[in-house]
């Protein structure tokens, strides 16, 4: 019998060891998990429609990528993520075949294949000073010259070869206190201008073909400018004084400087705004903003200014496009109530234009912010332009002919917060078609599927009844599912923008331009900050949508005012907005909601107040019931403080607001500064459910988890230390952690690794936290774990404790127990570096735990928390091995198979969310970056359910065979017994 | 053989003296720290309290005092709070700071002495206690240069510390001179809902704890070779160890089904073939007596 446990037990052991590997095969790929590729808003465009088959524009974005992307569809070519510190400053085309990019602050050029975009050379530039970075390449259609390519950066000029990369020569400018804002190139000389302090404009001239200083000149003005000189010909500048009511026009011609003035009163009648010079590079043209109103004006050849028209509504100006030898145009987009026009004049020739078209944009994608023109013939061989636009949301249209030719949602490529909705219940006899077109739609549908079956459908209307099917298959529906794994993810982008995407395809479900996040006057810089679930109705509650609530703020600085909204989940609509007469420093939701299950939110500002969210009274009623169970912590990162707090009594102001709350300090906790500084702090994840409070051990003995919601870890570095890896020895390196409770301040474990210094990625859950840093005298990674057990609980382990009712484990729990804490820890080695570390939630806990590791390659890997258990030993017994306890290792595996993300990349990867599906044994998985990546896993496999691949089918058949079988055996015995009887 | 033995016995001998050796250390070491009190031991130096009700139980870390560390005395004040009020002057804790050879500096031997509540504290230690408010006590974050940075805060709700009088415990966690924090609470259970409970004796029973950093359980390094094994590929290996039965169960289950079938097939068959033996000897009987009988059985 004994043999026959054993046997069983190594076979179940058997079974979880082939779990340890699960992965997917080829043709598994899609089914549950999608991928989309995002570049971000784009700051640069280049085109290259001449002479090519497939045309292209070269853009450069914000997120740091330099892409190819089809002028046809919209669909990238070839896309390269530069790292973060890596800010493209220019993008280029030289010799007609690379891209050029100029990164890091002018430190990096390099070179791509315009077609397949490998990198064909790198140039690494030097320099002494921080300056502005400038890509100066000619324009020479001559591709076999060698054309010098000029780049300014660190404060040094530098010629390279446009053809493998090489610095010719390079003239170092950082002594000369000069700031470098043009270089003009002409065949022989090379002029390089700027600004010395406000008023001294310095030219120099510089020879060509050797880097040689030729002569420098400069003209000191009476007066201070504004610093910022626009180019408006070869040889001519404007720029705006100090108090920006004077345009200078600075002619250096013949390497004489010259210089005219004149004010912006002369111009234009109503001059009280503060004006600003567009940096719209036009020929012998510029435009100058004051309010809304754009001044044309023209620079003639003497220097004069001629102010040429006024634009009201003016959204975005074009740089200027060469069309011909002499003919330069360029465009603008100009705002007609409710209509956009879209404008391209010629510079030479201002009364007539040569396009002038109407277009209709979702006003959810907001203002038109950078528009960039190309022209093509048309097929009467006039001239035609497309434009590409970047819009407020970050989004990016092609127009042409007036109408959108493709738009790409690029704001998805900066995601802020993601939270999930339920989708709608299915309602019983109303077919699902119904809910989501109406009656023609359904028809439409069904003709397009009968052309498909009976094969008369072209090749659009193919893809419009893939599109169908996709829609109508059980993995995209529009409703709730049985298993919980249809979800909308919602996410808020950092242009104040929310999508909600649909876990089966992830298609766009709605999205809405929060109002209160437009740029205006009073919000300049409007960035989205936080989302959150405000009302989730009760699963009884059908008619009622759930909402969200949106923080936002004007600003990058914390006092900046903020707006908050609310959201309806199912439709984007925008319930109420408010602007928050107080600044939010920290959001609080509170485990607490009202009648209409709205929950309560504490915004906490900078001004130590306290606000609750909704502002009603029963909410005030709620909380003054829980009042002296509200407690919360603040880290102040830069003091190395951590404090904790609870509500003390209504705010004392001349207005009595009695939604507003003082609160007090009941704890801090104070660092040593000159060893100590904070580097990372981790909470549980407040929703997170704890299936069992005890784990038996191998020896049948019981230990309990230390689960408590109010939990911080907190990581320290020393401040020699809390650099880059390589700045530090390891004997000035420590890094010391913390586990502490948020309520009483306690310390209830605090452990220091010597020589180990940061970045520290870390996820706490259940009772374990896992951290991972560089281990300097290891020159390697690690990840370490620590699993917190309660010791007053330890007693409760006699069966008899527990039939008497002797036990204390029902007792409540409070923070003001004397905790008994014990911990395990250890370390083990890793081979990657990390950028974000999350685990797996299921809906009950139960399944067990795995570590999703968002490594340096952009993947996401899945490591089971059993290679992270404290108990691993080096020979474990077969008990041990029976309870799954795997052999000590001093590195953790990375199985090849185990990449959640397969083969794909989610570039630029900044954060990964798990939810709960409503089956126990599968958790969604949500990866963000640059791209989005979305699947499930199923930690444990699918224990709790059949897999996809599941034959019913054959099921049936079995059970009808095995029926009609015994209906036959059946028969055939009864007449055999028949035949027995009449022998 | 005798050579052998006086070996024997100077081994012997030595092992003595070299487990006894230690030992006389410690013995020293112990006497060194009797210099400065037992732990535990109610300490000569203490300042008289004014009231001397408060009993203190000192728990210090014990450290070895290499020969080179020096140390000094050093006090410190603990400050308490009554709600919101002002803080105000409650206790002295005192220690001896060491310094090493290497310029490193660490506390030990704490000991603490508690002002013992004047009348109007005790009032206000009862209004505490009525409105469930929090008792806050604080500490310089620097013992050398009080209060250093900012002040360690703590705090506790006044309910939680009566006992048969007041006890509090507190948990001092330090780096060289700086005290990071203080776990500040009642010794034992503060069980939720705080019934209010007035304290039978006015006395202060303090537990005080220095608690200095753990150092992390160094990361195993083995050698290469187990590297190389990586850990699935040994787990991968195991199955190769399994008995026979856990190989080949998934034949054996059949086959033993099979056979037990047959067993019982062949358990049931004499039945039936000695119940056919038996009916086949009348049978011929009845093979003679069919037509005589055939009447009677067809009635």
């Amino acid at each position: 019998m004994a043999m026959a446990i054993r046997v069983f037990l190594s076979f179940l052991l058997f079974l979880s060891l082939t779990n340890l590997a699960s992965s997917l095969y080829e043709d598994q790929v899609g089914l549950m998990d999608w991928h989309q590729q995002y570049i971000g808003k784009v700051k640069h465009a280049v085109f290259h429609t001449q002479k090519t088959g497939r045309k292209r524009v070269l853009v450069s974005t914000e997120e740091n990528v330099v892409a190819s992307l089809d002028l046809r569809h919209g669909e990238i070519f070839w896309r390269h993520v530069l790292g973060t510190n890596d800010v493209v400053d220019g993008i280029d085309i030289a010799l007609g075949k690379y891209v050029i990019t100029l990164s890091s602050d002018g430190s990096i050029l390099r070179a791509w294949n315009l077609p397949d975009g490998q990198m064909v050379w790198e140039s690494s530039l030097q320099g002494s000073k921080e300056s502005k970075s400038i890509l100066n390449i000619p324009k020479n259609l001559k591709a076999d010259k060698d054309d010098l390519i000029l780049v300014f950066g660190k404060g040094c000029l530098h010629a390279i070869s446009g053809i493998d990369g090489e610095v010719l020569w390079r003239k170092d400018f950082a002594s000369e206190s000069i700031e470098v804002s043009h270089i003009i190139q002409s065949p022989e000389v090379i002029y390089v201008a700027g600004f010395v302090g406000s008023s001294k404009f310095y030219v120099y001239e510089v020879n060509a073909k050797s880097g040689e200083l030729l002569k420098n000149n400069h003209v000191a003005l009476p007066f201070a400018t504004s610093g910022e000189s626009l180019s408006v010909s070869g040889d001519k500048f404007v720029v705006l004084d100090d108090v920006r009511s004077k345009i200078v026009t600075i002619d250096i011609n013949n390497g004489n400087i010259n210089y005219n003035q004149k004010q912006v009163s002369d111009l234009i009648k109503d001059s009280s705004g503060q004006a600003v010079i567009l940096p719209s590079k036009l020929p012998g043209l510029f435009a100058l903003k004051i309010n809304s109103q754009v001044l044309l004006i023209k620079v003639t050849n003497e220097g004069e200014l001629v102010a040429l028209d006024q634009i009201d509504n003016t959204a975005a100006f074009s740089n200027a496009l060469s069309i011909s030898e002499d003919q330069h145009v360029f465009a603008f987009v100009q705002y007609e109530d409710n209509k956009i026009q879209l404008s391209v004049k010629d510079v030479n020739d201002w009364n007539g234009a040569l396009l002038k078209e109407n277009l209709v944009i979702d006003h959810q994608r907001g203002n038109i912010e950078k528009i960039f023109i190309n022209n093509y013939v048309r097929t009467d061989r006039s001239h035609g332009f497309r434009a590409l636009m970047v819009m407020e949301d970050h989004s990016l249209l092609l127009v042409q002919q007036g109408e959108i030719v493709w738009s790409r949602e690029d704001g998805l490529a900066s995601v802020v917060d993601v939270t999930t909705s339920e989708l709608p219940v299915e309602k019983e006899g109303v077919s699902v078609a119904k809910v989501e077109q109406n009656l023609f739609e359904w028809l439409k549908g069904h003709v397009l599927k009968l052309k498909g079956t009976l094969m008369i459908a072209s090749a659009e209307e193919k893809i419009a009844i893939q599109k169908l099917r996709l829609r109508s298959s059980e993995k995209s529906k529009m409703t709730r599912d049985h298993n919980g794994f249809r979800k909308l993810l919602i996410v808020l982008t950092r242009a104040g923008k929310v999508f909600a995407l649909h876990t089966g395809d992830g298609r766009i479900v709605w999205s809405t331009t929060l109002h209160a996040l437009r740029k205006s006057e009073d919000c300049e810089h409007p960035v989205g900050l936080n989302i959150y679930q405000w009302q989730v109705p009760h699963h009884h509650a059908l008619d009622e949508n759930p909402s969200l609530l949106v923080i936002g703020r004007c600003g990058p600085s914390v006092t900046a005012p903020t707006v908050i909204s609310f959201l309806d989940a199912y439709t984007g609509k925008e319930l109420n907005s408010l602007s928050l007469a107080h600044t939010v420093a920290r959001v609080i939701p509170l485990p607490y909601t009202d009648s209409t299950e709205q929950r309560l939110h504490l915004i906490i500002d900078v001004n130590k107040h306290a606000y609750l969210y909704p502002r009603t009274p029963e909410a005030i009623e709620i909380l003054k019931r829980e009042f002296s169970n509200i407690y919360w912590y603040s880290v102040e990162t830069d003091n190395g403080v951590i404090r904790g707090h609870a509500l003390k009594s209504n705010c004392i102001h001349e207005i009595v607001d009695e939604y507003c709350f003082v609160f007090r300090d009941l704890w801090s906790i104070v660092f040593p500064s000159e060893s100590e500084k904070i580097i990372a702090t981790v909470t549980r994840k407040s929703n997170e459910v704890v299936h069992t409070q005890a784990k038996v051990m191998t020896d049948h003995d019981v230990m309990y988890k230390y689960i408590s919601k109010n939990i911080l870890f907190v990581a320290n570095a020393a401040p020699k230390a809390s650099g880059e890896i390589g700045t530090a020895t390891p004997e000035e390196a420590t890094l010391v952690i913390y586990i502490i409770d948020t309520v009483t301040g306690r310390i209830l474990h605090r452990m220091t690794h010597h020589g180990c210094q940061g970045p520290v990625h870390a996820v706490f859950s259940e009772n374990w936290v896992v951290y991972h840093y560089f281990n300097l005298r290891a020159h390697r990674h690690e990840m370490s774990v620590i699993e917190v057990y309660d010791q007053s609980r330890a007693d409760n382990k006699d069966i008899w404790k527990f039939v008497l009712g002797k036990h204390n484990l029902t007792s409540p729990i409070s923070s003001y127990y004397r905790p008994e804490i014990s911990a395990k820890s250890q370390s083990y080695f890793f081979t990657h570096s990390v950028k974000a570390i999350e685990v797996t939630s299921t809906a009950k806990g139960i399944t067990s735990k795995q570590l999703l590791i968002g490594t340096i390659g952009d993947q996401v890997l899945a490591l089971d928390k059993r290679f992270l258990d404290p108990r691993r030993t080096l020979n474990p017994s077969q008990a041990e091995k029976e309870e799954g306890i795997i052999p000590l290792t001093d590195s953790l595996p990375i199985i090849s198979q185990s990449y959640i993300t397969h083969s794909l990349k989610v570039e630029g990867l900044r954060g990964i969310v798990t939810v709960p599906a409503k089956l126990e044994s599968t958790s969604l998985v949500f990866a963000y970056g640059v791209d989005l990546f979305f699947t499930q896993i199923a930690p444990s496999r699918t224990y709790d359910s059949l897999t996809e691949d599941f034959s019913y089918a054959l099921l049936l058949l079995t059970i009808v065979a095995l029926v009609a079988a015994l209906f036959v055996t059946y028969v055939l015995s009864e007449r055999k017994d028949l035949e027995e009887k009449w022998r | 053989m005798t050579l052998l033995r006086s070996i024997l016995t100077v081994t012997l001998l030595l092992t003595f003296f070299f487990t006894l050796s230690p030992a006389f250390q410690s013995d020293e070491l112990l006497l060194d720290d009797e210099e400065f009190g037992l732990e535990g031991g109610r300490p000569q130096t203490r300042p008289s309290s004014p009231n001397t009700a408060a009993t203190t139980t000192t728990t210090t870390t014990r450290k070895r005092i290499p020969d080179s560390a020096s140390d000094s005395k050093i006090q410190f004040t603990l400050e308490h709070a009554f709600g919101d009020s002002d803080f105000s002057e409650a206790g002295n804790f005192s220690a001896r700071l060491k310094t090493w050879s290497h310029g490193a500096q660490t506390l030990t031997k704490l000991r603490f002495s508690r002002d013992a509540f004047t009348e109007d504290e005790k009032n206000k230690f009862q209004e505490l206690l009525k409105r469930d408010d929090f008792y806050r006590i604080r500490l310089p974050s620097n013992v050398l240069s009080p209060p250093g940075r900012d002040y360690i805060v703590s705090s506790v709700k006044a309910r939680c510390l009566p006992g048969d009088g007041l006890e509090e415990h507190f948990v001092i966690h330090t780096e060289s001179v700086n005290i990071l924090a203080v776990n500040y609470g009642a010794p034992g259970a503060c069980p939720f809902p705080r019934q209010l409970k007035l304290p039978a004796k006015w006395s202060f029973k303090s537990h005080t704890l220095l608690k200095n950093t753990e150092q992390a359980p160094r990361t195993p390094i083995f050698t290469e070779e187990l590297i190389g094994g990586e850990g699935i590929e040994g787990e991968l290996v195991q199955p190769i160890e399994r008995s026979f039965w856990a190989k080949y169960w998934m034949y054996m289950i059949p086959l033993g089904l099979i056979v037990m079938n047959a067993v019982t097939q062949a358990a049931n068959m004499p039945e039936e073939q000695a119940g056919g033996q038996a009916g086949a000897p009348p049978q011929q009987g009845t093979a003679v007596q069919r037509g005589t009988n055939s009447g009677v059985r067809r009635r």
